[in-house]
């Protein structure tokens, strides 16, 4: 950069490097502070009006994008007509079974090994090796084995989808357990705890921020592997929606497809912010 | 007659891949009977912290024993009551399931687990406080909290360890005399922890000095300030007596001695 005595110095990058003057009401210094809801709505509103804008001046051919309009009016006619043979609900719907059905299984089994992993070092040494083995590899790519050892039912749709989730939430759950202060621990022994009333009345409810957290994760895998899960010999959902739309180049039918997924997702995580708020008021305040 | 006993306990943590052996506690002998209320100060390192885990059964001696009314302390129990310096109350508790935890841990029925802990709220001054989550609380709030708690569950004899380390010069002389009055009301012995050589004066009505490398205990010192205390109910006018900054200069000197052997400033 130039010299600091330069006026020219008072380029954009000078004014990032430069220190900011304190504002009152708030605490100097603090990382990103301020309410970002407006410029969210702001950044959403450009970013759909320029998708109006690139359709509507035929910028674009609506084979690559079709316009939000279009896309409306698909979701339209595909409430009412339905999309090969099954209605848009009944899409929707084996979607959400087979996503929060894979949820609940994991969420059943992925906190107890979870907890089992962080409370002793047997189960630890058992279960690190398969679960650190297998948890990088993309689901698409173990697909065709689940599809080989359990047939193309709903069995390996809702397998894949829960080996998804089941390593994020279990190893979140692990270093959950962690978060329960050794004083906590003390505290409960020395008042008469035994083992397993220290697990479920210290350690468990330490270890729920983490767990709701790993949760919020683990959910998004599942909904990543979605239509993976229904590439093959599916015959409803809105994985199986995307995928057949797109062989046929019904482009407004794939964007509809997302964006049902996408809003199935966000107003899950608003619900599970809820849950959170409620439950673990104390989060990163003790 | 209740009496806690600690014979000839040595602590020894074995050496690791890139640490020495450490000689935490070396020929500890201590009695402390019903009503007695021993209060451990020493240097950093000095062992005292380990002390308190050895009595409250989270570590097992080396070799020596510890007895409780006769009995070997072999771990944790309800019987050895500790308050902690921080970190631990239970954030998902409000303030009186904090205190009746211990009773919740025992099996005790809801309705006469309110009625016990009642009482400890009353005697620290918590009363109204009942329902407010534990993190909302001043420290100095926390802390009377978690004393309430370890009276609940009734024990023999109450350990703290640093339990004033934390809070404002203010509320910590508040505190000492709280304490105080709790002690002298249920007659439970205490063993208490403390870096600060006035607040060890104060309170004791012993003192054992400790001192490191290997940690030991090197004084001991029958105290009657807190009596003066209870007689004159003025603890600065116990604080400011010739006698107390007398006894103070010279734990202080014995203090600093063990600090300049170690080389000083590293603390």
């Amino acid at each position: 950069m130039s010299e600091p005595d330069n006026k020219r110095s008072d380029g954009f990058f000078a004014r990032m490097m430069r220190a900011k003057p304190t504002k009152p009401g708030e605490i100097y210094g603090v990382p990103g502070q301020g309410e970002s809801m407006w410029i969210s709505a702001v950044s959403a509103l450009v970013l759909i009006g320029a998708w109006s804008l690139v359709t509507g001046m035929g910028w674009v051919k609506p084979l690559f994008i079709p316009s939000p309009l279009l896309v409306l009016k698909t979701f339209y006619t595909t409430a009412r007509d339905g999309f090969a043979g099954d209605t848009l609900l009944m899409h929707t719907w084996a979607s959400f079974l087979r996503v929060f059905g894979a949820f609940a299984l994991a969420c059943a089994v992925g906190i107890p090994l979870g907890l089992a992993m962080g409370m002793s070092r047997i189960a630890r040494g058992i279960f690190d090796p398969p679960i650190e083995f297998y948890r990088p590899i993309p689901p698409l790519a173990y697909l065709p084995l689940m599809i080989i050892w359990f047939g193309i039912g709903e069995l390996s749709k809702v397998l894949l989808i829960f080996l998804s989730i089941f390593a994020p939430l279990a190893l979140g759950t692990r270093s959950g357990v962690r978060s329960a202060a050794i004083e906590q621990i003390h505290a409960a022994y020395s008042m008469g705890a035994t083992r397993w009333q220290v697990l479920l009345q210290v350690i468990l409810p330490a270890a729920m921020p983490e767990i709701l957290t790993s949760m919020r994760i683990g959910i998004g895998f599942g909904w990543t592997t979605l239509v993976a899960a229904e590439m093959v010999a599916a015959t409803r959902g809105l994985g199986y929606m995307v995928l057949t739309a797109s062989q046929f180049l019904q482009t407004a039918t794939v964007i509809m497809g997302i964006i049902i997924i996408a809003a199935i997702a966000y107003a899950f995580d608003m619900l599970m912010r809820f849950i959170e708020r409620k439950t673990v008021p104390w989060k990163g305040r003790m | 007659m209740a009496q806690l006993e600690v014979n000839h306990a040595n602590v020894v943590f074995p050496a690791g891949l890139y640490t020495p052996e450490v000689k935490a506690l070396s020929d500890v002998n201590l009695s402390i009977s019903d009503g007695e209320f021993v209060v451990a100060l020493g240097a950093s390192g000095c062992g005292k912290s380990t002390l308190l885990n050895l009595l409250a059964g989270f570590l097992a001696p080396s070799s020596g024993e510890i007895k409780l009314n006769a009995r070997p302390v072999t771990g944790p129990g309800a019987d050895r009551s500790v308050v902690f310096q921080r970190h631990a109350l239970m954030p998902w508790l409000n303030v009186v399931d904090n205190v009746a935890f211990g009773l919740k841990l025992q099996g005790i029925a809801k309705a006469k687990r309110l009625e016990i802990s009642q009482k400890y709220l009353r005697l620290l001054g918590l009363e109204g406080f009942e329902r407010r989550p534990v993190y909302e609380l001043s420290g100095g709030m926390q802390q009377r909290v978690g004393i309430a708690r370890a009276l609940t569950s009734d024990p023999e004899i109450l350990l703290m360890d640093e339990p004033l380390g934390a809070l404002d010069a203010l509320s910590r002389e508040k505190a000492q005399e709280l304490i105080l009055g709790i002690w002298q009301e249920t007659g439970k012995m205490v063993f208490f922890i403390t870096h600060s050589v006035e607040e060890a004066l104060f309170m004791g009505s012993r003192l054992i000095v400790m001192s490191p490398r290997p940690g030991r205990i090197t004084h001991t010192f029958d105290l009657d300030f807190s009596r003066q205390y209870f007689e004159k109910r003025d603890a600065r006018a116990v604080k400011a007596s010739p006698e107390f900054i007398k006894m103070r200069e010279q734990i202080l000197a014995i203090i600093f001695g063990d600090e300049l052997a170690l080389g000083g400033d590293h603390v």
